[in-house]
């Protein structure tokens, strides 16, 4: 074997003592279990399904797969998790996504689930080549795409598709959506264009240079003739075919009888080719053929840097919205049988097994097993989430260590991913007030446009009639209202795709431009300071028992109840051995009283556990946002616990950064007055109000306004709508089904409240680039305008002048993004 | 300069030519996938 360029890369590190399994990274929990001998070593493998996946790549000598690769296949597939591979055998679901070649052959797409590098896919790629009966495979990178051809008699797609996961990949039939093949075909016929109008340019460019520098008038009037000819051949292409664009959009809009930003500049191509190739056909006048070519080939490409600079803006986004995979494992109802069905066809209710590597398929609840997640597409944070029984599993997110059987919730259209892509739409459907008076200002200068190459036209007919047709052409092609038009598409997309990367979705494009120049932030209490549901602030112990005793009797009560303390006393970790309640009776109001080991056990209000225990002991007393809950047998008291609505951990940064950043900061809520004092203080606010109700909220907010003053209201997004409405813009923290009703501008999806902070940067810095965009623009225009009236200009600077103030606005558009991915 | 009577129009063939070529190229998938070609190279493929 011949040894590799690149180094060989070990999996990630671990501590010191625990070391890493050689295939995927993990800790290798018992050493020398499994060892396979990859390159000359032999190497720690963490368990059977790593040493099987490394042995059959060895064996098949490709070792050198573990040399080139870029990282350990971490969370690799195990086959044992996954659907047998034989239902894709069935001759009426391979109707769906089979086409035959031939008699025998077979081809199908199938997208790669666990690609992380090329040696992954040269790994693939090698393997099922040399499989039998495969006559063809190529694998594309970018997209995750295999494309393979079999012969039906000698091997089926099943057994494909079981090589693949024996490499600890997974591999299921691709269905190209409509979308994508649209993107893919747009994406071809662009470049297509773009090379058609770069390649005729730079031809014609040759024909014209010969005149350009013949000072001494050696070139024949018959050979530049033959030179002319030429030029108007090769830019015929590039008038009908590459300008496609312009002119359709021109015709558009002419036919619906406005003036666009491609009006113009149509016009000017149209009317310098016409005047050149009728100076060609009667021998006689300029030609310009080369600026003409010049300018579509330069547009094409300033207009192709913007759409691969908002692809790559929203290929997250994209993401957002495709994020669901196509295919789920359902347990059937009545005998448990694993089968593979169409995501699409979920039913709240059904049952649902997730391999780890596999993503959920629907919004449900873990039904058994225990496992992390990894939700960072919905929330931004990378960090995975521990999923036990009974946890909440968002459809979208990643399920990464172990097997996971979960009951749906929420499928297709209902889920918080559904919903959050809705939220993406309405502000993708909307546009900033800026960008609105930009548009009508980019229509103003259209008419200008038009007028002063009319004017120019008239002038120079009266001073000096040969150079006015040129130098009106000239002010067709140097102006240029595109770059108003561009200005802010690609800032705003990157400003969208930054949040949305941190778990703030925008759904009100307004509210990134009305986030620079506020003055107030206008905090909520319950839900956005603070988690909004109890936690446990305070235990005391009354009787003999230690916590954790106390704690299991009081969860053995409570298992069936839902009242919201019983939820935040479920919540706190559970005991090792449950305890086992018998004639369990609840007391609505009061408590419940079962017998547990015996004993009769209550658990409830002071009153309700009294009735039972006597008389309480001395006890200091609960302050007033703490709800207690009291624990008690017949033989006397157990336990108090205090829950409380505990602040944030990050609250008192939020109120520090606001500050910081000069906004005045209040907080009012409907809470008691006392405790919302409590938390001003805490936080270090002078201004705040509590008992306040929804419509106090809403009338503080307009009396702010009033004075001059520009709000954004922060809350939980629910009681609190009018306020929400009311402000310059709102943020609410947005978790679960309340999604699908949110009315505020931005939401906070991680529940982190610095997101609040990360917005206000990120806007600044969009805007400012718009801003800067807009300027250049505008200023750009004012001197180019009179310059190319006044006959300062010929047709080929106006060209090079136009298209270069395009790119300033498109790579400083690209200058933004690249500083908001960071 | 008898010679460009001939040259030109040759070279507007030969423009026809290459636009044929990359539109091929363009068509067969030549440009979709761009990221993978430059790490082939590392990839060994003398192995039967």
């Amino acid at each position: 074997m011949t040894q590799s360029l690149a180094a060989t890369v070990e999996p990630r590190a671990v501590p010191a003592a625990v070391p890493a399994c050689f295939h995927c990274g993990l800790p290798v929990p018992q050493a020398g279990a499994f060892r396979v001998t990859v390159l000359g070593r032999p190497r720690e493998m963490c368990c059977a399904g790593c040493e099987a996946v490394a042995r059959t790549i060895v064996d098949a000598g490709f070792e050198s797969y573990y040399e080139t690769r870029d990282s350990a296949q971490e969370g690799g597939l195990r086959p044992a998790d996954l659907p047998p591979p034989e239902i894709y055998d069935d001759p009426l679901a391979q109707a769906q996504f089979v086409a035959p070649v031939g008699e025998h052959g077979r081809e199908a797409l199938l997208m790669l689930e666990g690609i992380r590098c090329s040696a992954c896919v040269w790994l693939n790629e090698r393997y099922l080549r040399q499989l039998p009966g495969v006559s063809a495979i190529s694998i594309n990178y970018a997209t995750r795409r295999a494309q393979v051809t079999w012969d039906s008699r000698v091997i089926k797609l099943g057994q494909i598709i079981s090589a693949v996961r024996s490499l600890g990949y997974d591999a299921y039939p691709f269905e190209p959506t409509r979308q994508l093949a649209r993107d893919e075909k747009e994406r071809r016929s662009s470049l297509w264009r773009l090379f058609v109008a770069g390649f005729g340019a730079m031809q014609v460019m040759m024909y014209a240079f010969p005149r350009y520098i013949d000072d001494a008038g050696t070139l024949s009037a018959e050979a530049e003739q033959v030179m002319r000819w030429a030029s108007l051949v090769l830019t015929l292409p590039v008038i009908l075919f590459a300008c496609g664009p312009f002119f359709s959009s021109a015709r558009a809009d002419l036919r619906a009888r406005r003036l666009g930003i491609d009006v113009p500049v149509s016009l000017g191509i149209l009317a310098g080719f016409a005047a050149s190739a009728w100076a060609t056909l009667s021998g006689g006048g300029e030609v310009y053929f080369d600026s003409i070519t010049m300018l579509v080939f330069l547009l094409l490409a300033s207009r192709s840097m913007e759409l691969s600079a908002r692809r790559a803006a929203t290929a997250r986004l994209d993401h957002l919205a495709r994020w669901m995979p196509s295919f789920a494992t359902r347990l059937r109802s009545g005998d448990g049988e694993a089968e593979r069905i169409a995501a699409h066809e979920l039913r709240p209710g059904d049952r649902v097994l997730v391999a780890p590597g596999e993503t959920v398929p629907a919004d449900g609840l873990v039904v058994a097993g225990s496992s992390s997640a990894d939700e960072s597409l919905l929330t931004g944070e990378s960090r995975a989430v521990e999923k036990g029984a009974g946890a909440q599993l968002i459809g979208g997110s990643v399920n990464i260590a172990q097997p996971l059987e979960m009951q749906v919730t929420r499928a297709g259209m209902e889920t918080q991913a559904a919903a959050i892509g809705r939220l993406i739409e309405r502000a993708a459907a909307g546009k900033p007030r800026l960008v609105e008076s930009a548009d009508r200002i980019a229509h103003v200068l259209t008419w200008v446009v038009l007028a002063a190459a009319g004017a120019t036209l008239l002038g120079w007919a009266l001073v000096e009639p040969s150079r006015a047709f040129w130098a009106s052409v000239a002010v067709l092609m140097v102006t240029c209202p595109c770059a108003l038009g561009l200005a802010a598409p690609i800032a705003l997309t990157s400003a969208t795709a930054a949040l949305a990367r941190r778990g703030i979705v925008l759904t009100r494009a307004q509210a990134v431009e009305s986030m620079v120049g506020l003055t107030d932030v206008v905090l909520d209490k319950t839900g956005t300071l603070t988690e909004g549901k109890p936690g446990l602030a305070h235990f005391d112990a009354l009787g003999k028992m230690a916590y954790e005793d106390c704690l299991a009797l009081a969860q053995a009560l409570e298992s069936g109840s839902r009242h919201p303390v019983a939820g935040a006393l479920l919540a706190l970790p559970r005991a090792a051995q449950p305890r086992q309640p018998r004639h369990l009776t609840h007391f609505p109001g009061s408590g419940i009283e079962a017998t547990i080991d015996g004993m009769r056990t209550r658990v409830g209000t002071l009153q309700f556990v009294r009735e039972m225990a006597g008389e309480l002991p001395g006890l200091p007393d609960a302050r007033a946002h703490q709800s207690p809950v009291f624990l008690g047998t017949d033989e006397g008291w157990l336990a108090r616990f205090l829950f409380e609505d505990r602040l944030r951990p990050e609250a008192s940064g939020l109120v520090e950064g606001l500050r910081a950043s000069g906004l005045q900061v209040h907080l009012l809520s409907g809470d008691d007055p006392g405790v919302v004092r409590e938390v001003a203080g805490v936080l270090g606010l002078a201004s705040c109000q509590g008992g306040v109700s929804p419509q106090d909220k809403h009338d503080y907010v307009k009396r702010l306004q009033a004075q001059g003053r520009r709000v954004c209201v922060i809350g939980d997004g629910l009681n609190d709508a009018p306020v929400l409405a009311q402000a310059d813009v709102s943020i609410a923290m947005g978790q679960g089904a309340a999604l699908a009703q949110q009315q505020a501008d931005l939401v906070l999806l991680s529940g982190k409240l610095h997101g609040v902070l990360e917005a206000g940067r990120i806007s600044r810095s969009a805007m400012a680039a718009i801003r800067q965009n807009f300027a250049w623009a505008l200023a750009y225009n004012c001197v180019a305008l009179p310059a190319a009236a006044l006959g300062l200009i010929g047709p080929w600077e106006a060209a090079i002048g136009m298209a270069a103030s395009s790119f300033v606005v498109v790579l400083n558009s690209a200058r933004l993004a690249a500083a908001l991915r960071k | 300069m008898e010679s460009l009577y001939l040259l030109v129009p040759v070279s507007v063939v030969l423009v026809v030519l290459i636009g044929g070529v990359f539109w091929f190229a363009l068509h067969s998938g030549q440009f979709d996938d761009l990221d993978r070609p430059g790490r082939e190279i590392l990839d060994d493929d003398d192995k039967p």
